[in-house]
């Protein structure tokens, strides 16, 4: 008896509906944000991510009413992120219903960002979000910013351990590498990351096959897994998944 | 008679939750940010979520702290969540200077830092013996899982008699407590899917049957 590994849909949205794409790019619609919460509610996923893509791309104001739609719909924790640069940003989607907030881009450019938000809000309400790319001489992942576009001098590790040093009270780490891929998690990336941190680590990129989230729990040390597509396009279910991870003595959390 | 439920009101991001997931059940809720609603309640919640600070200088600042305490001596059922279960001691070591409504006795501790902190995700309780059974925890299977997230804690050692469940991270914990017309659990039922929806429809229940 001890504390589940997180399995966590994530909903990447432009707006208006969710929205996939490989490598972050190549966007296509993906359905309608409040049906697909209500279904992974059901369904039995541990928490519900929602992310503002496009506000982290052009600076459009986050989307309060789809936070507070897929809110009315929950019974489980909700994180809601992209676009949050402000203390006041953050209050907006707290109010809206937001259990934890995320913050990247915003945070990569003023850190001061992260202790305002967990100041306000609790450690365990403030998690940050790291995209991270492993560089061409394949010896450091470094961060990337503005939804994986921009590439920064900052080692993923090195800001990973700051931002929880600020108050972070999670990581959400995202493969560029990985994402959309399909291959599995990034099993290194993700043990280099949980490894330097004391706060959970939930993995992101590159999900398909329940071996892959076994692999992460396991020799990733991952606290959470986080995907996107194979949930929305039913390539894999949620309840399946968990019920493999505990036939494989990976402690999860399996609803009635 | 159909009892209005109210929620203590200080600003914490979960008061939204609870008030949504009590208005499921058929509840009628009234949320409180001042000593006359306070003295006009017939059931409690003190929702939370955050630091220790947060919640203990929100009550003082709104002058919430000695109608609280009227309310509770007066018995109508209480429900503290998270933070509201901590506020329940003499204080908090994650805000040493502040006073808590010490109604229980202990501190409340940092969780051990050879685990993953903030205590994060969902969690299983340890039901302890006791001679009367929990009524917070009626219909729901023992081996339910519950949706926690904070860093400190109140250990058992403290407080024997009113320890109804425990659960362990790092070390073993207060997750439900109850004593008389208090009640107070760690975790979030308003988050812990179909077990926490249970767990506030007793509470409802509760402040219904009570006059």
């Amino acid at each position: 008896m001890s504390l589940a590994h997180r399995i966590i849909p994530c909903l990447d949205t432009d707006g208006v509906r969710v929205v996939k794409g490989v490598n972050f790019v190549g966007l296509r619609d993906a359905g309608d944000p409040v049906a697909l919460a209500a279904r992974y509610n059901a369904e039995g996923a541990d928490e519900l991510v929602v992310l503002d893509i496009a506000a982290s791309r052009d600076r459009r104001p986050t989307f309060l009413d789809i936070i507070r739609r897929v809110a009315a719909e929950l019974a489980i924790p909700l994180t809601a992120g992209g676009g949050i640069r402000t203390l006041e940003d953050a209050r907006a989607v707290v109010h809206a219903g937001a259990d934890k907030i995320t913050v990247n881009t915003a945070a990569v450019q003023r850190p001061e960002l992260i202790s305002e938000l967990s100041r306000e809000f609790g450690a365990q309400a403030v998690v940050l979000a790291i995209d991270a790319k492993l560089d061409d001489e394949n010896n450091h992942w470094h961060v990337r910013i503005r939804g994986g576009h921009d590439a920064t001098d900052l080692d993923a590790i090195a800001w990973a351990k700051q931002g929880v040093a600020a108050g972070a009270g999670e990581i959400l780490l995202t493969s560029v590498d990985r994402d959309g891929t399909q291959k599995g998690f990034d099993v290194p990336l993700t043990a280099a990351i949980s490894n330097a941190v004391t706060v959970p680590v939930i993995a992101s990129g590159g999900a398909k096959l329940p071996e892959h989230f076994a692999e992460i729990f396991r020799d990733g040390n991952a606290d959470a897994a986080l995907a996107a597509s194979i949930f929305h396009d039913n390539i894999q279910s949620i309840r399946e998944l968990k019920n493999y991870l505990a036939a494989e003595k990976i402690e999860v959390h399996l609803s009635c | 008679m159909t009892r209005t439920i109210t929620l203590i009101d200080y600003g914490a991001g979960n008061v939204t939750s609870v008030e949504r997931a009590l208005q499921k059940l058929g509840s009628a809720t009234i949320r409180a940010n001042t000593p006359a609603q306070i003295d006009q309640a017939t059931a409690l919640i003190l929702p939370g979520v955050g630091h220790f600070a947060a919640l203990i200088r929100a009550l003082d600042e709104n002058d919430l702290r000695a109608p609280l305490l009227a309310a509770i001596e007066r018995g109508i059922p209480f429900l503290g969540i998270c933070l509201g279960l901590q506020a329940l001691y003499a204080g908090s070591d994650e805000a040493a200077d502040l006073k808590g409504l010490a109604l229980v006795p202990g501190q409340v501790v940092a969780l051990p830092s050879n685990v993953k902190l903030p205590h994060m995700g969902w969690n299983q309780l340890q039901i302890q013996p006791r001679a009367t059974p929990s009524r917070l925890l009626r219909g729901i299977s023992s081996d339910a899982h519950f949706y926690f997230a904070h860093s400190f804690a109140a250990l058992p050692l403290q407080q024997k008699a009113g320890t109804v469940a425990t659960c362990t991270h790092g070390s073993e914990f207060i997750a439900v407590f109850e004593r008389n017309n208090i009640h107070a659990v760690q975790f979030h039922p308003e988050k812990s899917g179909a077990p926490g929806a249970q767990l506030l429809a007793n509470f409802f229940e509760m402040a219904e049957v009570t006059t």
